[in-house]
């Protein structure tokens, strides 16, 4: 190798760790307002959540009709975010498309933040948490909660690997060069983590099999968490769950809710990290395009989804879409206003240039996003609201659903635990995988480390 | 009308008797060294059978029952029986004593029920009627196969419990069940420190416990020591019949009569809840058809009555 291509790597390289590692060593004040603010919302849910482990379940508003409530659809929504992981950096990147690399390690982290709340928001809704380990001692393998349980777990262990793996050469470059820049104790967590990655050819070899290995596994196991997700429905006899079509249903309902998590991810760590070089408007461009036609296939699942019963009127399937589409329904007008800001209005925007712009789409994104946890709401209550049979000789609060403060508050913990993960994850690793930005620009990466 | 069987053609099919152990038996249920109750003259001894079937007297106070045999027994059911319900709707006055029974019998409080009597009006047309509803303990159980513990089960006589001791409170079970038949203890059950203390009777699934699914358990610790369950004897109208499928029985709770089941169910054009379900109820239904009696309105249990017991009241 010339001399003067060995300058240029090393230049380039400079300017990389510069730009993409320099939030690692920095604790700005906004920074600590954020984190302040969510750890705020998380003391008060811990203590919200304290109450109900005293008092039981009785402090939510979920009694013996409606017994599943925000927590699970909370549950579900989580799930379903995290599938983005394995949207961006398998679906995507297995198709060989090369811009997915600036976020493919943002799309990880809310996976990974994501899917390990799901399992919290189970443990939540739990009756009798203290009883958790009852599912190893008797775990019956006819539940679909035991073939959740295992996935979410593979899911949970798969989602570590691929956010370590791709990680190890940047690793060792903070190792190499940062010591001095550093805390004691931080340095010495990258020492750890990057496992004593030096770079040879070898290694990058073992590297790049072994994530195109997981990047294949993860398909199948992603699609199998949120199939078995929606089989928690989609199994029992319940008019409104009781659909064939719930599994891919929630699958492509999951690729929305993710593309709208990294579009919002995407925006404001740029705008944090001053990433502009790296997190282009051209990413903003083609995720919104990413996003439109997850969000298509999406609509057309809820035209299968709610027109078919709605052309019958079955006398059950009747009730839950009066329940749904009439404004006068129980849930008709929340039914209207996550359709048209979860999915059809981003759907809209999303089909014009102009809209695919940093801004628009990080608001398109929060619509979404929003839209999607709605959107559970309304897919595990109003089933639970209709039984077959009347619901007669008890209060009125068990003939309705209207959720308490205590429980709105333990799922807005859960919600801000997912949140500030994703946010110390990305302030304490780089956002950006520089070594894949480097060789994408043209670096001899195996010699500089 | 169904045919009668006549007693002494059929005594070996007595219900009762068939239950193997009667009241008159020293109150000794079974040879694991478990408790029944039994009165003597002293409330504080009770008589037990020992393992090698000596009967002893003990305290009260001393009596253990083991949980875990408890437990197992309770899992294993009653060897040889198929346990059904027949209700027969055109007897129903709304009366509610079988409600009243069961709440007692299983510490629950005026909200939870195990037996729930609905409002019924099949079409516009139709006047209204009373449909008592218990748990339908399913041959096919949805409510089963979704528990990821194993804490609800089927039995081998038919009877579908859930362990409370084992029970994660999930609550996939009621998400499944479409006849709403299960409950949850939201908060901390009614009951007594004496209660609370009491050891855990899987087959009468108290003392409740808090974070926990209940349901209607057929009264499984009645039928062990052959007695018909709660609200089957506090009926005074004639509306359960209650009995053994494999038998062909069921006897009245009120009357006492013990009649075919095919029959009952041929005769009476009898049918099960939700049956396009495919979930193979164990309780059947009679339709509520030549009723004798009128519903009436009563102001203070803000509820219908039939106008007889109203005026026997006023």
């Amino acid at each position: 190798m010339s001399e003067i291509k060995k300058q240029t790597d090393e230049a380039i390289m400079e300017k990389l760790r510069k730009d993409i590692l320099h939030p690692i060593t920095t604790r700005p004040i906004e920074f600590k307002l954020w984190v302040g603010f969510l750890l705020t919302i998380i003391a008060i849910a811990v203590w919200a959540y304290y109450k109900q482990f005293n008092d039981g379940l009785g402090v939510t508003a979920m009694r013996d009709y409606v017994s599943w409530g925000l927590y699970i659809a909370s549950f579900v929504f989580f799930v379903a975010t995290a599938l983005v992981g394995m949207l961006i950096s398998a679906v995507v990147g297995l198709l060989g498309q090369k811009w997915i690399i600036p976020i493919s390690r943002i799309a990880e982290m809310i996976a990974l933040a994501f899917v390990m709340m799901a399992g919290i928001a189970i443990v939540v809704d739990m009756g009798r948490p203290d009883r958790v380990l009852n599912l190893l001692f008797y775990g019956r393998f006819s539940s679909p909660i035991i073939w959740d349980v295992t996935v979410v777990n593979v899911y949970i262990f798969i989602s570590i690997l691929l956010l370590l793996l791709p990680m190890l050469p940047d690793l060792a470059i903070i190792r190499n060069h940062m010591k001095k820049d550093l805390p004691k104790w931080q340095w010495n967590l990258y020492n750890i983590l990057s496992l004593g990655w030096v770079g040879t050819p070898g290694q990058y070899k073992i590297l790049h099999r072994t994530i195109r290995v997981l990047l294949i596994l993860i398909v199948p196991v992603a699609l199998a968490i949120h199939t078995v997700t929606s089989w928690l429905s989609a199994l029992t006899l319940r008019a409104g769950w009781d659909s064939t079509i719930f599994g891919p249903y929630y699958v492509t309902g999951a690729f929305v809710a993710g593309s709208g998590a990294v579009l919002v991810a995407m925006y404001f760590i740029r705008r944090a990290y001053k990433l502009e070089e790296y997190i282009t408007e051209f990413h903003f461009d083609k995720m919104g395009k990413l996003m439109v036609l997850v969000a298509l296939v999406y609509f057309y699942f809820n035209l299968n989804e709610f027109l078919v019963p709605a052309y019958k009127m079955k006398a059950a399937d009747g009730h839950h879409i009066h329940t749904l589409f009439s404004l006068h329904g129980e849930y008709g007008v929340m039914f209207w206003l996550t359709q048209t800001f979860g999915l059809i209005l981003p759907i809209f925007f999303g089909l014009f240039k102009r809209f695919r712009k940093p801004f628009p789409m990080m608001i398109i994104g929060l619509s979404l996003v929003i839209g999607a946890w709605f959107k559970r709401v309304i897919i595990v209550v109003p089933t639970l609201i209709h039984a077959y049979l009347p619901i007669q000789n008890v209060p009125d609060n068990f003939k309705e659903y209207d959720p308490t403060g205590l429980e709105i508050t333990i799922t807005l913990g859960v919600i801000a635990m997912a949140v500030l993960i994703v946010t110390i994850l990305a302030k304490i690793f780089p956002v950006i995988p520089l070594w894949e930005v480097a060789e994408e620009k043209g670096v001899d990466i195996k010699k500089d480390l | 009308m169904s045919k009668k069987i006549t007693p002494g053609a059929t005594s070996r099919r007595n219900f009762l008797k068939r239950f193997g152990v009667t009241l008159g038996a020293a109150g000794a249920v079974t040879s694991l060294g478990l408790l029944s109750a039994c009165t003597t003259d002293d409330e504080e001894m009770i008589s037990v059978m020992t393992t090698d079937g000596k009967v002893v007297q003990m305290k009260r106070s001393e009596a253990k029952v083991d949980l875990k045999e408890a437990q197992e027994r309770g899992r294993e059911g009653i060897a040889g029986k198929k346990f059904v319900m027949v209700i027969d709707l055109a007897k129903c006055k709304n009366d509610r004593k079988c409600m009243t029974a069961c709440q007692g019998a299983h510490h629950l409080k005026p909200e939870q029920h195990h037996i729930n009597v609905l409002q019924m009006q099949n079409n516009e047309r139709s006047g209204f009627y009373f449909q008592p509803k218990p748990c339908m303990h399913c041959d096919n159980p949805p409510c089963t196969k979704v528990c990821p513990v194993d804490a609800t089960f089927k039995r081998k006589d038919g009877v579908v419990l859930i362990d409370n001791e084992r029970c994660i409170g999930c609550r996939f079970c009621i998400a499944a069940c479409p006849y709403s038949a299960r409950i949850f203890n939201w908060s901390e059950p009614d009951h007594s420190q004496d209660q609370e203390n009491q050891t855990y009777d899987i087959e009468l699934n108290v003392p409740q416990k808090k974070g926990t699914i209940s349901k209607c358990l057929f009264s499984a610790d009645q039928l062990r020591i052959g007695k018909l369950p709660y609200c089957v004897s506090a009926c005074e109208n004639g509306v359960y019949w209650f009995g053994d499928a494999n038998e062909d029985a069921v006897t009245n709770g009120t009357s006492m009569e013990t009649v075919r089941l095919s029959s009952l169910l041929d005769d009476n054009g009898g049918y099960t809840l939700l049956p396009e379900l495919g979930t193979k109820p164990s309780v059947y239904y009679l339709p509520p058809k030549g009723r004798l009696f009128k519903y009436e309105y009563d102001e203070e249990k803000d509820n219908w009555m039939d106008s007889q017991t109203k005026e026997e009241k006023a």
